[in-house]
């Protein structure tokens, strides 16, 4: 996280401003020197370090940035150039990113040679697929251990992630960043090929070009030091110096009857809840695409949400249904313990006591030939209390795909659950439960946790040649595929929680899926959220697409925006004014315990500017999502996830010529020889004065 | 270019004007505070033409290179003028300090004479205007990186801090030879410091072409030097006997 302020070296605050032409309150940029000698890089992303109970992760720089002599790697050969034969090391490596792999980054790791690390997006992404993740994600943190199902710990039985590499959890000592933008990349190779190449045989001459990176963090060791540190400072300091921040969001979660939120609910009561998590991570900060881990599974989600308040009789189900949102799964499932510790310590309106059964949709946009797994967990399988509500469960299930283009498959019972929240539920009670994924072992996604999981990742594709609003409605394949998942879920859940209806009617809207297929993947900045959202938040919808990685200051985009849709898909419209919107206990009819009202500003009137905004009710809470380890103040806890993200001051990076020593000391003598000679001369003028500037008839000294 | 071509260039740039100011102008206050004045006159002339040139360049199409480059000329041009203008009206300032200094010492004579006045004046313009030129520029040395990305010379920290030790020089003769051609009415003598700061002011407009501005600057600073010099009482015989002085000194005498 950036810390805003403190004092930046005078000197250059000083000499930049004086050349500025900038009296208004406009940012000063650089001034007309800075801009002869640098080009920055605006479109990058660092990696930043992130630590947990034992170990710190990621990229660390020196304080004022690490510089190195650029070198391009397009191939394997070339490394040797910077790990031996290089007569210039430091060297600054651009790295294709077809190359970016584990043993390569670890050859650089041990070599003193290599002072930073760029690596170029690589367009298409590998063929052969990339995961910085682990090959067994949230190990430890799951259901499996030592006392419960030890065979299937630490993916001793199945591997999810076969490709998971594992960078993101490596240590490096050097800064590394991502290059976003292909027309920068280009800039830097045009520059390394002008100066950095071997002319004749010989090795290439200075001026050289350079590159720095600035990515000092401030947190060192592991989560228990650096929250020590920061109560230290906050106990002692009066401008306390925070050295990291736990990772925390919000969860989102909404009932398909209303609850009173702030009481209990009755014992007798029983809820189905659905759950999806709602970010992902990749091995750079703040980019996480997450198409197939996370946004395939949350819209999936939403849609059967949708398909289940327009059943008729919902609001006369004998069990509710509660839908969640979890944020922050990515990192030990931070959202899942905490309602699971919040529901255990009575904080939450749901106990584990009233869960009847628990349907989970993990990665489901990848389906190969229309196949939907159902995963369940062998060790509660085996209770005898348990074993006939799974079996019940798997049923309903199996049943819902009938007229569907979905093949519902149970996967062997033997096989235990994959990285799910569920999980952590389990931990907690043996409840009956099952998770859907488009895997049957391995994941199918080549991508997990990276910055390829993109909108091509799920094989999103638009023809050529439409408009952004034909766009957002188009309904591609991967849609309609999702819809029909989410059809499958939401009659499932229509038959778990009691209903006896004819369930062929409920059907998820293939337009729905593509909008918001749209929304978190290409684009949040369309007409359908710009008409969901509250009116003062403007800077929440942007160009670019979105990454939902659920960072340190919440709340995030992500869960906003998944706030917005839910209460627009699942709640309805009341006749209030703004006032008594806002205001819920002076509106004739509102039920505050039991709703939620938000003002949102409505879609454009045609031919007009202005837009028609209204009051939506529905049941769309948030509850917090931090992990419990802060909450007990156990920093070095191996239960509860204890992810923090380090703090840091400035993060840019830039690209320059460095001149050689040889000239940079010719520069230093020079200079000092001159002034050795004006003192000199000067002197001995002084001192024969007198002699020298006495001539008759004109004035003396 | 990092903290050796920093100090590098700071010592090129004023390692002179500091001997200068060591060995003349610190050990006695009076000259002290004419030095700092002169340098404050500099600072108010280059206060001036630059804020007539901010508007004018603020008021035009910033698109226009032509115009844009036109404007520059001006905006140098004007500035000489008024840096010029300023030098005369601190000479008049000057003029009215010695008739107080006069009034005020007990044996009716200035403690400073008016040459000595016109050679820290100098100095003093010479120092700010050095100031202005390098410090930025000395910010951006300390950096790691050297000009040259965009296709510029790199010698760009080197030739400006020949060029502002150069400055400074000749700053500090014209002040002499200027207060000389007010003190004597010699009005061609404040015609041609005028005329000489223009042709190097307009020299830098030969930059990059470094050979172009930083040539003719040194040889007019050699002539206005040598000027100066005839004009403060000296003369090439008290030169030559000195040099031929010290020379019989270091040579053996016989029976001495």
């Amino acid at each position: 996280r950036k810390v805003s302020g403190g004092a930046a070296g005078l000197g250059p605050v000083v000499g930049g401003s004086l050349n500025c032409v900038s009296f208004s309150s406009g940012v000063c940029w650089a001034n007309s020197v800075e801009r002869k000698i640098y080009i920055p890089l605006n479109r990058t992303a660092p990696c930043v370090r992130l630590l947990n109970a034992t170990h710190q992760v990621g990229c660390q720089s020196s304080m004022n940035g690490d510089t190195g002599v650029i070198h391009v790697v397009e191939k394997d050969q070339d490394l040797n150039w910077v790990l031996a034969d290089g007569p210039h090391p430091p060297y600054m490596v651009l790295l294709e990113g077809e190359l970016f792999t584990r043993e390569l980054m670890l050859r650089l790791k041990g070599t003193s040679r290599v002072s930073g690390l760029a690596v170029a997006i690589s367009k298409p992404s590998p063929p052969r697929g990339f995961s910085p993740g682990l090959q067994c994600p949230n190990d430890g943190f799951g259901v499996y251990d030592s006392d419960y199902g030890p065979q299937y710990a630490h993916c001793n039985w199945t591997v999810w992630n076969p490709l998971g590499n594992g960078l993101s959890y490596e240590d490096f000592h050097f800064p590394i960043f991502l290059l976003e933008d292909a027309n920068e990349t280009q800039v830097i190779k045009q520059c390394y090929q002008d100066h950095n190449l071997p002319r004749n045989g010989s090795g290439p001459e200075y001026p050289l070009c350079a590159m720095q990176l600035f990515a000092h963090m401030h947190a060192v060791t592991n989560t228990v030091t650096c929250m020590r540190r920061n109560s230290i400072q906050s106990t002692f300091s009066l401008s306390p110096e925070v050295v990291c921040d736990p990772l925390s969001d919000s969860n989102v979660w909404s009932t398909l009857k209303p609850i009173n939120a702030s009481r209990k609910m009755d014992p007798a009561d029983e809820v189905v809840i659905v759950a999806t998590r709602i970010d992902s991570h990749s091995f750079f900060w703040n980019v996480a695409p997450g198409a197939e881990s996370a946004v395939s599974s949350f819209v999936a989600h939403l849609a059967a949400a949708e398909a289940l308040h327009k059943v008729p009789d919902a609001l006369t189900l004998p069990r509710n249904i509660m839908f969640t949102f979890f944020q922050g799964e990515t990192f030990d499932y931070i959202g899942s313990s905490r309602m699971v510790y919040d529901m255990e310590r009575n904080k939450f309106p749901v106990r584990l006591e009233n869960i009847h059964s628990f349907l989970e949709l993990s990665q489901v946009a990848l389906r190969n030939s229309s196949a939907l797994w159902v995963h369940t967990d062998p060790v509660s399988g085996r209770n005898e209390s348990v074993r006939p509500q799974v079996r019940a469960l798997v049923e309903t299930l199996l049943n819902s795909s009938l007229g569907v283009n979905v093949t519902l498959q149970e996967v062997s019972q033997s096989q235990p659950l994959p990285p799910s929240s569920f999980q952590r539920f389990l931990r907690a009670r043996p409840i009956p439960g099952a998770v859907l994924a488009d895997h049957r072992a391995a994941f199918q996604n080549r991508y997990y946790q990276s910055v390829y999981d993109t909108a091509e990742n799920i094989l999103m594709r638009y023809p050529e040649g439409l408009s952004p609003e034909e766009t957002l409605d188009y309904v591609t394949d991967t849609a309609q595929s999702l819809a029909e998942v989410a059809t499958v879920v939401a009659r499932a859940l229509y038959q778990l929680a009691g209903g006896t209806g004819n369930t062929s009617a409920i059907q998820a809207d293939p337009r729905t899926v593509s909008r918001m297929l749209y929304g978190f993947l290409i684009k949040t900045n369309n007409s359908w959220f710009q008409s969901i959202i509250k009116q003062d938040l403007k800077g929440l919808l942007g160009d670019e697409p979105p990454q939902h990685y659920i960072a340190v200051s919440y709340p995030v985009n992500t869960t906003q925006l998944v706030q917005f849709v839910l209460a627009n898909l699942t709640g309805t419209v009341v006749n209030f004014t703004k006032e008594e919107c806002l205001n819920p206990e002076r509106a004739p009819g509102a039920d505050k315990e039991m709703y939620d009202y938000t003002w949102v500003q409505g879609s454009r009137e045609p031919n007009s500017t202005s837009r028609v905004p209204f009051c939506v009710q529905s049941t769309v809470h948030l509850t917090k999502a931090l992990s419990p380890a802060f909450e007990l103040k156990e920093w070095g806890s191996t239960e509860y996830s204890t992810w923090t993200e380090s703090r840091w001051k400035d993060i840019r990076a830039r690209i320059f010529l460095v001149a050689s020593k040889e000239l940079e000391i010719i520069t230093l003598v020079v200079g000092i020889a001159i002034l050795v000679l004006s003192l000199l001369a000067t002197y001995f003028i002084n001192a024969k004065a007198h002699v020298l500037f006495s001539s008759p008839g004109d004035v003396a000294y | 270019m990092t903290l050796a071509v920093f100090w590098g260039c700071t010592c090129i740039a004023f390692g002179p004007a500091l001997g200068l100011c060591l060995v003349t102008v610190l050990r006695h206050p009076l000259r002290v505070i004419i030095l700092v004045a002169g340098a404050f006159f500099w600072l108010v002339s280059l206060l001036l033409s630059s804020l007539v040139w901010f508007i004018a360049v603020k008021a035009s199409d910033p698109g226009n290179k032509p115009l844009q480059k036109g404007l520059l000329i001006f905006g140098v041009l004007f500035s000489v003028l008024l840096q010029e203008a300023f030098r005369f009206l601190y000479y008049k300032l000057l003029r009215k300090a010695i008739e107080g200094l006069v009034a005020l010492s007990e044996d009716g004579c200035s403690p400073i004479s008016i040459q000595q006045m016109a050679y820290v004046a100098g100095l003093g313009f010479g120092l700010m205007s050095g100031a202005f030129s390098m410090i930025n520029l000395l910010a951006d040395a300390l950096g790691p990186g050297t000009v040259g990305i965009h296709g510029d010379s790199q010698l760009y920290f080197l030739t400006s801090a020949f060029m502002t030790m150069v400055v400074i020089f000749l700053h500090t003769f014209w002040g002499i030879l200027f207060f000389h051609g007010c003190e004597t009415q010699r009005w061609w003598e404040m015609a041609a410091v005028v005329l000489t700061h223009l042709i190097v002011s307009g020299s830098t407009f030969w930059n990059p072409l470094y050979v172009g501005s930083l040539i003719p600057s040194y040889l007019l600073m050699f002539a206005m030097a040598a000027w100066a010099y005839v004009l403060s009482g000296g003369c090439t015989r008290n030169l030559l006997q000195r040099l031929q002085g010290q020379q019989s000194e270091t040579s053996p005498q016989p029976g001495s």
